[in-house]
């Protein structure tokens, strides 16, 4: 099931940032989310499963989806100067990075090739939510504060300037 | 019964290639929704390791910090998509190196 899901991730994330349609990247992005879903079930993280496809495939999405319909924008490749240099320049450092974190991570392996026994009940949504009201309880506040903050800048933000007076 | 047998190294290296993928669409795309989605691309990727090492080690502490990466996601889709509204609003284009006002 890993692999299935890891290559399905990996592949709709290439999927989503080579696309110059952007419709066609905001699906593979939906797809990769699902695939994410996926992966966090092998990992016994149910809540987190859940809230992924809630939140990102379905709330964030959405919002994207919903932008690139109002902006009514094109496709990239009606758009000159390509940058090629930039692009094969991009793709090396890229590949650099992943070599790089990969040999860090394989250099000194963890060695942990089971799951937690707890890992079972740690991905409930009971587990998540007594922790959350207990010993992140302050933290969930400040959350809840910070998406009024963020509701009440977007709605500033993207309304039409009226003129005063 | 836990059904895997899949090391914990491997869902790092996964995370560790999704992140670069969300890097390289950030560099190499022009498009500002584009950039936005690789952005949440990345953070997708630091989840999958936090969720990893959470169940690995049986500490919730990581499946949290979760649960908050996607609050605040959320709310930085909201302000960066009304930031992409307003841009095009002033600009007609969505394309980042068209908007060069700030440039020296």
């Amino acid at each position: 099931m890993f692999t299935v899901f890891a290559i399905g991730a990996v592949a709709s994330a290439v999927f989503t940032i080579t696309r110059k349609n952007p419709v066609a990247s905001a699906m593979s992005l939906v797809a990769h989310f699902f695939m994410l879903t996926g992966l966090y079930l092998t990992l016994q993280a149910q809540f987190v499963a859940a809230v992924q496809v809630l939140v990102y495939a379905g709330a964030i999405m959405v919002l994207v989806v919903f932008v690139i319909m109002l902006l009514n924008v094109g496709r990239e490749d009606k758009h000159p100067d390509s940058g090629n240099l930039r692009t094969t320049l991009g793709v090396m450092l890229a590949g650099l990075l992943v070599v790089l974190i990969s040999t860090a991570v394989l250099a000194r392996p963890t060695g942990r090739m089971d799951l937690s026994p707890k890992a079972l009940e740690i991905g409930t949504t009971e587990a998540i939510g007594q922790s959350l009201f207990t010993t992140y309880l302050f933290p969930f506040e400040a959350v809840s504060l910070l998406l009024l903050a963020a509701l009440i800048g977007s709605v500033i933000l993207a309304k039409r300037h009226v003129k005063e007076g | 019964m836990l059904p895997t047998a899949i090391p914990l190294d491997y869902y790092l290296i996964l995370s560790a290639v999704l992140f670069v993928v969300g890097v390289v669409g950030v560099i190499t795309r022009r498009n500002a929704i584009i950039i936005f989605m690789s952005i949440e691309l990345m953070l997708n990727a630091v989840n999958l390791s936090m969720v990893a090492f959470s169940a690995f080690s049986g500490d919730i502490a990581g499946q949290m910090f979760v649960f908050f990466i996607m609050a605040v996601a959320a709310a930085e889709a909201a302000v960066g998509l009304a930031i992409v509204l307003a841009l095009f609003r002033n600009k007609q284009t969505v394309y980042v190196d068209e908007i060069n006002i700030m440039k020296w």
